[in-house]
């Protein structure tokens, strides 16, 4: 699950809500402009398969099954920014045929996260409540307050939830708990906040074991197939930057006292560049990919170690880039390894595990190394050019 | 999987704790337990600072500095000045906070 990765919509401010007009409580604007018909609701979603009905009126129904565009979507937000649409509308919804007695499951308004929780009520009759958490996963909701006490109180006065069923308890996954506050809902609406376990998976297992999470319901993991599928969303925005980095490379090896050379940029650049994809493939899929089988529990020496691995692999081993004399060679191995390791920390934004503590301790240390084999790595490259014109 | 050593924030008084069992309830790595009828920290190490204990526990027992574990936050937060928060879209990188209202 991503953390930190699946998260803000706010470009140009399209979070501010509306200014209200005055005395006109949220939960009227919410219950009452913003909710689509349901017929709405099935033309533009095709798991809304009906509406059941209810003492405050019709409710969508949703189906527990995935269809081919369930599986598009869910594969188009993991590779890039079509998670920040990928929405459904707020509320209450349906699923089989609930009743005054159905349990109450709670959920964010990103489709994906709505997705794997009606999946995993599969011959449950229920009640899923939606929170507008603007397209965010629960988890990054939670942290930022979207998917939070105050929202959970007013979704559930303005779905009238206390019409709907007569118990007073609503199911809660369990990472909502960042920002839920189950003492103020209880307060305010009476009713009884059960955090779920944290897997959408594990529901009816916990429904069964009497709403009691076990153990290891409790707990998050972070499995070799957790981390790969995030790992799109590393390699994207490493290669967003990767042109800048090419280009000045083909300047640095293309400048000659005689202009710039379009032949030496090419065959001086080359190594370099493909060191540097070699980078970010250490950096953003190797090392999340491998994370625990690394030794050491820092990212940037998890990284730093994967990376001059791969550089020694192809300078050193395969030979594979022949022209490199030692000043070249010595770039390559502080400069590309740092490259990995970079990276690499940024994975950080995407773990189930790293704090904000540890993250800072890192920067504060790696930052200022960093900085110098940057600069080494540019004042020996300088080094070799001047050697290359027979200046020194 | 572990973190860093020895820099978590999370404080737990006992003296407040009432034995409820929330926090074993909403930690998403049992970083807390009972023992009787006070919960104890099995291990400070597991803790991410997320700040779901705190945030649900009556008696303030729990106190934590919370906030994302992302390198991309805390950077911005270093330019920025402002507190580490979500902000990468994935596509333009993130403007930390202060685009949202």
């Amino acid at each position: 699950m991503d953390i930190n990765r699946d998260k803000n919509t706010e470009s140009g401010g399209s979070c501010c809500p509306p200014p209200q007009p005055a005395g006109m409580p949220l939960k009227f604007v919410s219950s009452s402009l913003s909710r689509p018909l349901v017929s709405d609701l099935r033309e533009k979603y095709d798991c809304v398969t009906g509406s059941v009905e209810s003492l405050a009126g019709a409710v969508p129904r949703v189906s527990t099954a995935w269809s081919s565009s369930d599986r598009l979507g869910a594969f188009r937000s993991r590779i890039g920014a079509y998670r920040m649409r990928y929405t459904i509308p707020p509320g209450l919804y349906a699923v089989g045929e609930p009743t005054k007695g159905s349990d109450v499951f709670v959920t964010a308004n990103y489709k994906l996260s709505f997705d794997h929780l009606r999946r995993a009520l599969k011959g449950i009759n229920g009640w899923i409540l939606v929170l507008d958490t603007k397209s965010i996963n629960v988890w990054c909701a939670a942290g930022k307050g979207t998917f939070g006490t105050e929202e959970l109180i007013s979704r559930i006065e303005s779905t009238k939830l206390d019409k709907i069923v007569e118990h007073r308890r609503i199911i809660v996954p369990q990472l909502g708990a960042v920002g839920v506050n189950a003492a103020t809902v209880k307060k305010r609406t009476r009713f009884r906040v059960e955090f779920g376990p944290v897997r959408a998976d594990d529901i009816s297992g916990f429904v069964e074991n009497n709403y009691k999470a076990t153990t290891e319901m409790r707990k998050i993991r972070f499995g070799m197939r957790d981390r790969v599928v995030l790992t799109p969303m590393e390699i994207n925005p490493a290669m967003k930057k990767f042109p800048q980095f090419a280009l000045i490379v083909l300047l640095i090896f293309g400048i000659q006292p005689s202009g710039i050379l379009f032949q030496d940029a090419l065959w001086g650049g080359l190594p370099f560049i493909l060191l540097g994809l070699l980078a970010v493939f250490t950096g953003a899929f190797l090392t999340p990919a491998l994370l625990p089988y690394v030794p050491f529990r820092s990212f940037a020496v998890k990284g730093w170690i994967v990376g001059i691995f791969a550089v020694y692999l192809l300078v050193d081993h395969l030979h594979y880039i022949p022209t490199m004399d030692s000043y070249l060679k010595a770039v390559a191995y502080i400069f590309f390894p740092m490259m990995s390791s970079y990276i690499a920390l940024q994975f950080t934004g995407s773990t189930t595990y790293t704090g904000m503590s540890g993250v800072k301790k890192e920067l504060k240390l790696g930052v200022p190394v960093y900085i110098v084999a940057a600069t080494v790595s540019f004042i020996v490259t300088i080094f070799h050019k001047l050697v290359v014109w027979g200046v020194i | 999987m572990k973190y860093l050593a020895d820099v978590t924030t999370i404080e737990y008084n006992a003296d407040k704790c009432t034995g409820c069992g929330r926090c074993i309830e909403v930690c998403p790595h049992g970083v807390f337990d009972m023992n009787g009828k006070k919960a104890f920290i099995t291990d400070k190490d597991l803790c991410m600072e997320c700040g779901a204990c705190a945030n649900n526990c009556e008696f303030e027992a729990i106190s934590v500095d919370y906030g994302v574990g992302c390198a991309a936050a805390v950077i911005n937060s270093m330019i920025s000045g402002g507190e580490p928060a979500c902000g990468c879209s994935g596509d333009d990188g993130g403007s930390s906070s202060g685009a949202c209202c």
